[in-house]
Parts: structure tokens; sequence; C-alpha cells
């Protein structure tokens, strides 16, 4: 008997609306499989479709609030197109944003009296450096011994949380937190200045912005952005023209580590003003990132872009989440499912499937 | 049924065949008749279309327009395993086997056989077409261990257990030894012989008339002729397919060489697979002269050739560049004192996906006037993509389009035009002209001489004899990482370097040509 068939197939030519229409049928699909699950919660996946989206992006408030989400997500994924670029896979942006937050906080108490004008940007610049020291951990450890940067990268987000922790319950709780695992509220002039009436915190938002164009620029204009396109494309080619590999890899390690870091010192300034235990500091701003990252097709001004989807996805995801009664890992499941359809759909754009008898 | 009557004889019918790219044309009404059980050479110059059409049949890529007929049926060939079904199986220029795996393995994989132990009743089977047609190869064996000669044959094996009556092959000797391509010639005779037809694309025309039954030439997407092999002449060939006369006049004129650029020795160099690949060698290269590197592939070139570059570490000895130890300066420094280096395997110094511009300044790109401080000055590199472009007669639809968009002769013309653009003192090439049509060999000949004459020394890595010889001025043969003899232009004798690359004859006073003391 002939049972049909489907096949997997090589392509080799691949018309130039490809990329686009895979992404968009993975994101379908994604759409689809989202409902399902919906529907086994016994929930109408319509309705929750639709109180998503008005969530993220059908208010002044659910915007303001998308806005404000899309600020460490857009810092974070820009960052993770760099080192995708360049063949480094940092996904351990999460910790590296813990690290940013914790070296921000660490600024403020040294220099409690300093005025805004130098607390601020010594803070931003704290907070880079501490991501970027994060992440050039599981580069150094590439470079030098060969280990999988993957894996490395992911288990430091778990020191970073412990260490958050550590400093929140320990040395830097606060004095006047009635017990709270949180460290004093930051003076004044560590607050980062925000639109009135929002919660948007727009030095951080505009720090973002710049951050994609400047990779951008960095990765279209400049020779090391050709080294480290080079050098992701194809490691052998690089190598024959005398680039340094382990130049590129901590250099996007560091950028990537650093953007992340900002990201976190932002939310520390600019949302909580003090350091609070991991969780509440983020609810995966770092693994978002990566979605982000993929969604942009590695390109960081459409991180823009799909940073704010994302942001109002987390945004509806929690109006749900109460509204609807749904558990609170609804949001991640969502994500990750984005995530397998969109890497899947890639996969398309290099094969093809075809039912046959 | 139609009848059908002349289309029994032919197992192969194409006709009209249009195939269009963004910017180029690739197949203009191509037409290609094969008849059952011959040999059929498919003959063109580099871009004339012979790799897409057979694409085409293969079914890789969709004809915008035209017919296609198989054993007097018309067919539509949706994808491989459409064409497999139909009988017709193709064997491209880069094998797709998976390297860990054994023979075996490969040659069953992505069957649906048996789930458990499918080797088991696969094994006899390839035995037997093993023994049938001359295909000489362990099963037991993986591929990684296995030569350039032996992989190709695996894939045969792999056409043959698939049933394949039809056999495309896109130059399948450019990456063989002469021996293996000798050998290769008599598994396809008795692979007629048993009925069975081989579409064969080569560049080289003694090759035509020694194998083929008919032969097809192609120009500018265009069949311009079927004629039989008996009835032709490699110089009528030569005509039709370049549109003009081939003369190989080569403008070797006297020139005197100069100082040492390149001085190698009791080098010591150890293979991927930690084995001694070169072995004590010593040579040297003098400006203005070409040193010629005869032997069967595999036997050190590559590691010696990219030990120079400094791509691969030195256990023992020196290498001397204009005078200066040179032995542990990273691959950069070399660079840019001037070694140039055109690799045997295209990818290593190639980027796939990016394109011909961005391609053209992998050298030059940190230095005045592309890289500017920290920037691309974008303006220089268009200019520089397309100075090359026309000065090496790259044919592409313009220098944005993806590299490996291009046909195999322009991917290595490109090559060999950035690494030559740089005007390097030393100048590495390993198998220039592999995959060139004859008129691109002339030019890449001369353009080799040319740099001999401008004062680089060239050290050229060939397996192809002729082209060895001809371009030389001495000429060393290598076997098993030592040097077995050294020629000069007026000392070289085919029989004593077929004897050497055989490892059967050693000159007594194997050593390099005496420089001048520095
Ligand atoms: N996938 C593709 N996309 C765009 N252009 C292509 C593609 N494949 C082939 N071409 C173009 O079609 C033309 C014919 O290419 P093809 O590879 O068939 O030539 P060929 O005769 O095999 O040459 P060679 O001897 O150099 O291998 C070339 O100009 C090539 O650039
Ligand atoms: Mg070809």
């Amino acid at each position: 008997m002939n049972l049909p068939s489907l096949r997997i197939e090589k392509r080799l030519s691949s018309p130039r609306w490809l990329p686009a229409a895979s992404l968009t049928v993975g994101l379908l699909l994604a759409l689809v499989t989202v409902a399902v699950i919906f529907a086994t919660l016994g929930v109408d996946p319509l309705t929750a479709f639709q109180r998503i989206f008005r969530g993220g992006f059908g208010s002044f408030y659910g915007l303001q609030e998308t806005v404000t989400k899309s600020i460490p997500l857009m810092l974070a994924g820009v960052g993770l197109t760099l080192a995708f670029r360049g063949r480094m896979y940092n996904i351990g942006a999460e910790g590296q944003f813990m690290i940013g937050a914790i070296f921000a906080t660490g600024i403020v108490r040294l220099f409690p009296t300093w005025p805004g004008f130098l607390l601020l940007p010594a803070m931003f610049v704290g907070g880079f450096l501490g991501g970027a020291l994060w992440a050039s951990i599981p580069a150094l450890l590439k470079t030098r011994f060969r280990v999988d940067e993957t894996l490395t990268s992911l288990m430091l987000v778990y020191v970073a949380y412990e260490a958050v922790k550590f400093l929140v319950y320990g040395p830097w709780r606060g004095s006047d937190t009635r017990g709270f695992p949180i460290t004093d509220e930051f003076p004044a002039a560590a607050h980062i200045p925000i639109l009135p009436g929002t919660r948007v915190h727009y030095v951080t938002l505009l720090l973002a912005i710049a951050a994609a164009i400047l990779v951008y620029l960095l990765l279209t204009r400049t020779k090391l952005g050709y080294e480290i396109r080079v050098t992701g494309e194809n490691p052998e080619a690089a190598r024959y023209a005398g680039m340094d590999y382990r130049k590129v890899a901590l250099l996007v390690m560091l950028i990537s580590g650093g953007l992340a870091g900002l990201a976190g010192m932002g939310e520390v300034a600019g949302i909580h003003f003090r350091l609070r235990p991991p969780e509440a500091l983020s609810p995966g701003y770092g693994f978002t990132a990566i979605i982000v990252a993929w969604l942009a097709r590695l390109n960081p001004l459409a991180a823009m872009l799909t940073a704010f989807l994302l942001g109002g996805l987390l945004v509806g995801g929690d109006a749900i989440q109460i509204a609807l009664n749904l558990p609170a890992a609804t949001v991640q499941i969502f994500n990750g499912v984005i995530l397998l359809f969109v890497i899947a759909s890639e996969l398309f754009n290099q094969y093809r499937l075809r039912l046959e008898r | 049924m139609t009848s059908a009557k002349p289309e029994h004889t032919l197992a192969v019918a194409l006709r009209g065949i249009v195939k269009r790219f963004p910017g180029v044309t690739a197949n203009d009404r191509a037409n290609l008749e094969v008849r059952r059980g011959e040999i059929h050479a498919l003959l063109g110059e580099n871009g004339a279309g012979k790799t897409s059409l057979m694409n085409v049949l293969y079914g890789i890529y969709h004809p915008d327009e035209g017919e296609i007929w198989v054993k007097g049926r018309r067919v539509t060939i949706h994808s491989p395993h459409d064409a497999i079904t139909l009988g017709i199986g193709m064997i491209h220029q880069q094998f797709r086997l998976v390297q860990t795996h054994t023979v075996l393995e490969n040659v069953i994989l992505g069957l649906r056989e048996r789930f458990f132990f499918p080797e088991q009743s696969a094994r006899p089977r390839i035995l037997a077409l093993a023994e049938k047609y001359g295909l000489k190869v362990d099963p037991d064996a993986r591929i990684w261990q296995l030569s350039a000669g032996e992989q190709q044959r695996v894939e045969i094996l792999k056409a043959l257990y698939r049933g394949v009556e039809i056999l495309i092959m896109d130059e399948p000797t450019s990456m063989l030894t002469p021996g293996e391509a000798l050998e290769l010639l008599h598994i396809l005779r008795r692979m007629t012989a048993e009925g069975l037809t081989v579409i064969f694309i080569t560049h080289k025309l003694e090759e035509v008339m020694e194998v083929s039954d008919r032969v097809t030439v192609m120009r500018a997407g265009k069949s311009i002729a079927t004629l039989e092999t008996a009835q032709t002449n490699v110089r009528e060939l030569a005509q039709l397919m370049v549109g003009r006369d081939v003369l190989f006049r080569l403008e070797k004129k006297a020139v005197t060489p100069g100082a040492p650029v390149l001085k190698v020795e009791n080098l010591n160099v150890v293979s991927d697979k930690g084995l001694p690949a070169v072995v004590n060698l010593s040579l040297e290269v003098r400006a203005g002269e070409i040193l010629g590197i005869a032997g069967v592939s595999g036997n050190g070139q590559r590691e010696l050739v990219e030990a120079i570059a400094g791509l691969r570490p030195v256990s023992g000895g020196k290498i001397l560049f204009q005078g200066e130890d040179v032995t542990q300066t990273p691959p950069r420094m070399r660079i840019e004192r001037g070694i140039g280096f055109v690799p045997g395997e295209r990818w290593m110094a190639l980027i796939p996906s990016m394109s011909v511009a961005e391609n053209m300044i992998l050298k030059n790109y940190a230095r005045p006037p592309i890289g500017r401080k920290v920037f691309l000055d974008a303006e220089a590199v268009a200019t520089h993509a397309d100075t090359l472009i026309r000065e090496y007669a790259i044919s592409t639809p313009n220098r944005q389009t993806p590299i490996k968009r291009l046909s195999g002769g322009n991917i290595q013309r490109a090559l060999l035009a950035r690494e030559m653009t740089e005007r390097p003192a030393l100048l590495l090439v390993a198998q220039p002209t592999s995959g060139l049509d004859v008129g691109a060999t002339e030019t890449i000949w001369n353009l080799l001489l040319e740099e001999r004459a401008r004062g680089a020394a060239v050290l050229l890595i060939s397996d192809d004899l002729k082209e060895a010889m001809a371009l030389s001025d001495r000429l060393a043969v290598l076997f098993e990482g030592q040097i077995m003899g050294e020629f000069t232009a007026q000392t070289m004798d085919l029989e004593k370097i077929g004897l050497m690359m055989a490892g059967a004859l050693r000159q007594p006073t194997a050593e390099p040509t005496a420089g001048e003391p520095a």
C-alpha cells in the first residue's frame, strides 16, 4: 500500500518573499497552538486574544505600559542581535541584566550624595559595565578553553539571581522596608526622569533607540561589523583572512552583555527605584529578548519593533492572567511557543516540505 | 499512448528549457537529447548554464518554460525525489555524504529500509553492486577516511542502490587525481555497457574525446550543437564553446629569477588526523619564478600551503619570507606583508551568503581606501568590486549578488581576482583552474604568468600535470609529504614525474636548487 508521505527537501533557490512568508505562517501556527492551549484551559481563545491585544495596545494605559516594558526588551534584544550575528549564542542576557541592576545600585550606594547629572550617567556606565563583565565570563571561557557559551551564559543567570537575592536579603536590605527583601529607595537624584502620566523612563528609551541605530551602523558600516558578520557566517573564512576570532567573540559578548546590563539599570532606576528580588525586577526580560532578536531576524532596527510587540504581549498577558484567572506561566508558554515556531519557520527558508504519494 | 517512436531510444529529452534567475537567463530555450546507454558529455563555458539545466532535470529547479521527456514520456519533476523515482540520479560537485558515518550507512541513508539492523539486508546488495561495476570501496570505512575518488564512488553506489538508470555527474573529475579520473572513466564505461546512461559535465576536452559517445555544447544558456564525438576534435569543440579559437598560447617570457622570496627549511606539519603530512621538507621560491608542486592530492599539499599561509601550526622547521623568519607570524601579518593564498577548498576563502562586493574586500577591508579608521568606505567597496568584475571578467548580475549564486567558474575567477589584485610578493595557489573552461583556463594561466613577470614568487599546487608542467619554471614532486625530485622546465620528464608521484622513484640529490647566498 502506498501511503502519502511528507518529505523534507533542501531548497537551492528561494524566492525573495519567502522569509517574510515563512515568518508569518510560523506566527499564525504559533497562535493556533496557543489557542489550543487556551481552549484546554477552558478559556475561549478568541476572547483571550482580544483581551491580550486590548490589554497591550487598546488603551492609553496599556500602550504606555507596553512602551515601558519594551525598553528592557529593546536594549537586551538589540544586544543579542549583535551577539547572534557573530555566532556567539549568548542566552544569558537575563543574568547580565541582573548584574547591571546590582552595579547601578552599588553606585547609588557609593555616591548617594552626587547630583543627578553625575549620578545617573555613572549608573548607566555602571550598569553597562556590570552586564559586560558578566558576559565576559562565558566569552573568556569560550575563547580560552573552548567551553560552549550557550551553557555557561545560561548557568550564570542563576548565579546572578542568587547574587541579587543575597544582597537584598542580606547586606543591602533597607532599614525602613518593614522586613521586605528590598533596598532602601534611591535618592531622587538617582531616578531616571519619567514622561508625566506614564511609567515610561524615556531617557532609557532614547538610549535603547540609539543603541539599535548604533549596532546597526556598527554591523553595516564598520570594519569591526564586517569582521563580526564574516566570523558569524563562515568562521573558517574569518580565520583565513586573519581576523581575530577572540576579539570578535569577546566584543560582541561585552556589548550584548553591556546592553542587557543597561536594561537592568533602567529597571532599578526608572521603575523600582531600588533593588528588589529578581522575580520582581524582571518577568524574564533577558529570555524574552532572545525572541525579540530572532523575530527581528537579527536586524537591530527591526528589533525595536519586535521589542514593542513582545512588550505588548507581556502587558496583555498580565491583563488576561488577572481577568481570566489564568496561571502565571501563561505568558511564558505563549513566548515559548512563539520562539519555537519562529525558529522552526527559519528552517523552511532552507528546506521545503512536500506531500507525495 | 501516443506514438512516441523516436523517443524510445532516448533516455532523456529536454525541449526548449528556459530558466531565469533575477538578472540572468541561465537557460535560454536549451535542448538536450540523450540516448539510452550512451555517455553524453555536456560542455560549455563557465556560466553557460550546464549545472542549471541539469538541476532542472533533477528537479531542483523548476523550468519557466519547456518540456522534459524521460524514456519517451513527458514528465514534470518537482523534486530530486521525483527524479530518482524516474530513475534519474545526480552527483554534485560537492559531495553530500555524512562524514562521520560509514559508507554503508551513507548508502542507505534516507531510504525506508528495515528499521532494525538495516545493514544486514543492504550489505549483500551493496557488495554485489560494487562488484558489478568495479566500485572498490570498503563498506565499513568512515567517509572522512576516504579520498575524494573513494567518496565519489560512494555517491555512485548510492545512486545505483536507488535504482538510478540515468546518472548526471557535474564535473566529476575536477577533484580527482589523474589516476582516479581514469578509474572513474572505466567505471562509467562499465555502467553504460550494462545499459545505464550517463550525462557528464566537464571542461576538459580530452576527457570528452576519451569517454563520451556524443557531446552537446552550450553557450550563453543555449545548446548550440550536438555532435558525435568520433566526428569532432578538440579544436572544433573549443571553438564552438568559446566562439573563437583557443590557442593556449602562453606568454611565457624569459624572466630571470630574483632574490628568494620564500624559503622553507626542514618543515614538518601534521594533518587534521594527527599524522605527519609534511616531512622535513625544504624548498625555495624566488621572485619572478613559478615553483610547481606536482603530486597525487592528499600527499601534504594542503598542509604545506596552509602552514606557509600561517593557518596551520608547524611542528618543526622554519619558514622564511623575504629573509625573515615568519614561522610564528600570525596570518594577518603574513597577508599584510604580501602573501596571497588561493586555497584548493574554495569555501574556506569565501563567505557564500555574502555579496560579491563583500567577498572582494576580505583581504583589504582593514586598510585604505576600503577601511578608514573604524569605517568601511561604501563607495570604495563598490568601486573595488566593479573594477575586479570588469578586469577579471567575472560574470555576475551585479556586485550585490550573493557569491554562491555565481557559476562555479565565476566563483573561482572572483577568488583569484581578489588575491591577485593585492599584488602579493608570494602567491600560493592551489588548483587555480579546477572547474574552469578552456577559455578561462587560458586567461588564468596568462594571469599567473603575468604575476611571475611582475616579479611575484608563485607556489603552484596542481593535480593537473599538464598545467603544472606548462606553467612551472621548476617542478617538485611531492609524495607522502616529501619532495621526491625536482625538475627545471628543460629537464621535465613525464615518465620520471609519474614514477615519483607514485613514490617509486626518488632523485638521489633531492635538494632544493641552491639559491644565492643571502
Ligand atoms: N540559484 C541561482 N540564483 C541566481 N542565479 C543563478 C543561480 N544558479 C545559477 N545562476 C546563474 O545562472 C547562470 C548559469 O549558471 P550555471 O551554474 O548553470 O553555469 P555552468 O554552466 O554550470 O557554469 P560552471 O562551468 O562555471 O559551473 C550563471 O550566470 C549563474 O550566475
Ligand atoms: Mg556548473
